[in-house]
């Protein structure tokens, strides 16, 4: 049942439990606290990430070698992006950036991994992701340029009356954001991870069926084949998105007078 | 149809999580949880049929949110950390050393260029004074060549014009006793003829005569 059920991927299985917190001991109330799938990938993604970066930094060479030049590639990809829509000021906020591309980089790509799971197909793990960003955003404004951070809402050079429908309309936007960024990452994901499971569904089911539907399932496979690169590029695309706005939001903080 | 799939499919974790809540408090063995055991399977069906999560699009399913946003805070802060303090200064610290020493090397070809021009440069100014050394000398013995010369050849012209001078004296020396002689030979002569055609005639009147002739 679930080889070719396109929804159990997503499932959350726990691989151990911690605790239960509230609930009035009857199973299923309260909060139930679990290390999960979706954590062990979260684990083994820091993991990755941290052991790859230290590894192709260890022998700190003036002329890199493969690892490093790849992880050097990504730090100054990453530090060119927020120095061009943060500025210099924004360069503080560069390791927030970076481990968010790299986390949201390396959870898609784990999610390419056959039988892996995909924590950024989760809604919550994204939605996370994107309050701590609009988060980051709003405090350090209000911390750095008090209530001049409010002009975010007030592009200056408009009349007043034209501000009454303005100011409503970037408060939406700004409220907004967090939705946008993190629906954006959850159902790119998502979806593509349904659409490769239905076609190589297709071909499992197909196959199954004697030899006509071996020469039909000859069609979804391919179509497998050109989605699984499509998902590739999606992983690497959607993760780069989520750090090119979260350096534009960031923009927003540090510079709040447009 | 995907929607039936997924609800048959969802009963599976709800189970699982069921199986959890009752293992925790009880103490129990961790294995329940993993779910693949049918005797857990039917007794979560049987007790907790109607958990909050059954049915629910697994993505969707709040049950799930506490371990994912206590799992997603305890990594994405371990991340940043690592990131902050460890990986990103390192990386930062290659790029920036390696930018220096690129610089250094820059600077260091610069000033070696710059001290090429300025030998080339010193190279070129002597070589042009030398040359100038060299035109000055050559126009200086020119010109003391040609005064040299310019002095010898006028002393050679007043000495060939005192010559001339005095050649020209001597000419007309020897030119007017050579005229003298003359008319004493024409005297001499006419006196001959006179004599042979008509006798003997004084010398001064013939000389006279001579003299008379000559003036015409």
């Amino acid at each position: 049942m679930a080889g070719t059920d396109p929804i159990h991927q997503f499932v959350i299985q726990d691989i151990f439990p911690i605790a239960t917190i509230g609930g009035d001991g009857t199973p299923g109330s309260g909060m139930n606290i679990a290390f999960t799938n979706s954590a062990l990938y979260m684990v083994l993604s820091v993991v990755v990430i941290t052991g790859f970066l230290l590894m192709a930094t260890s022998r700190r060479s003036v002329i890199p070698g493969r690892m490093q030049l790849v992880a050097e590639m990504g730090y100054q990809f990453i530090a060119n992006m927020l120095r061009s829509s943060a500025g210099t000021e924004g360069m503080k906020f560069f390791p927030f950036v970076f481990s968010l591309f790299a986390f949201v980089l390396m959870g898609n790509m784990f999610g390419m991994i056959p039988y892996a799971f995909t924590f950024t197909s989760h809604i919550i793990v994204t939605f996370a992701l994107a309050m701590l960003v609009i988060s980051v955003v709003f405090i350090y404004g209000v911390m750095r340029h008090g209530l001049k951070f409010f002009k975010l809402f007030a592009p200056a050079g408009i009349p007043t009356p034209i501000l009454f429908i303005v100011v409503p309309i970037e408060i939406v936007s700004f409220l907004s954001r967090p939705i946008s960024l993190s629906v954006r990452l959850f159902g790119n994901i998502l979806a593509g991870h349904i659409t490769l499971k239905v076609f190589t569904g297709f071909v499992v089911t197909l196959g199954a069926a004697g030899f006509l539907g071996w020469m039909g399932a000859i069609l979804p496979l391919f179509m497998a084949v050109a989605l699984t690169a499509l998902e590739f590029l999606v992983a690497a695309v959607q993760a780069y998105v989520f750090a090119v706005l979260t350096s534009m939001y960031l923009n927003d903080a540090v510079h709040p007078s447009h | 149809m995907a929607t039936q799939a997924f609800a048959q499919e969802a009963e599976t974790p709800s189970e699982q999580n069921l199986d959890t809540v009752i293992d925790v408090p009880h103490g129990e063995p961790v294995e329940g949880a993993t779910g693949h055991d049918p005797a857990a399977e039917h007794h979560g069906t049987e007790v907790g049929a109607d958990a909050h999560d059954t049915g629910v699009f697994p993505p969707f399913d709040p049950a799930t949110f506490p371990s994912q946003l206590l799992w997603l805070a305890i990594t994405f802060a371990a991340l940043y950390l690592l990131m902050s303090k460890l990986a990103l200064p390192r990386l930062g610290s290659i790029i920036d050393e390696r930018k220096a020493r690129l610089d250094a090397d820059l600077a260091a070809a610069d000033a070696s260029r710059q001290k090429t021009d300025a030998a080339i440069a010193a190279y070129e100014a002597a070589l042009a004074a030398a040359k100038s050394k060299a035109q000055g000398i050559a126009n200086e013995t020119r010109e003391s060549i040609q005064t040299e010369l310019a002095a010898k050849r006028q002393a050679v012209e007043t000495d060939l014009a005192a010559r001339m001078t005095s050649a020209e004296a001597r000419i007309a020396q020897t030119k007017a006793a050579a005229l003298t002689q003359v008319d004493e030979i024409a005297a001499a002569t006419a006196q001959t003829i006179v004599a042979q055609l008509v006798g003997e005639v004084s010398p001064e009147s013939v000389r006279a005569a001579v003299a008379k002739v000559g003036k015409e």
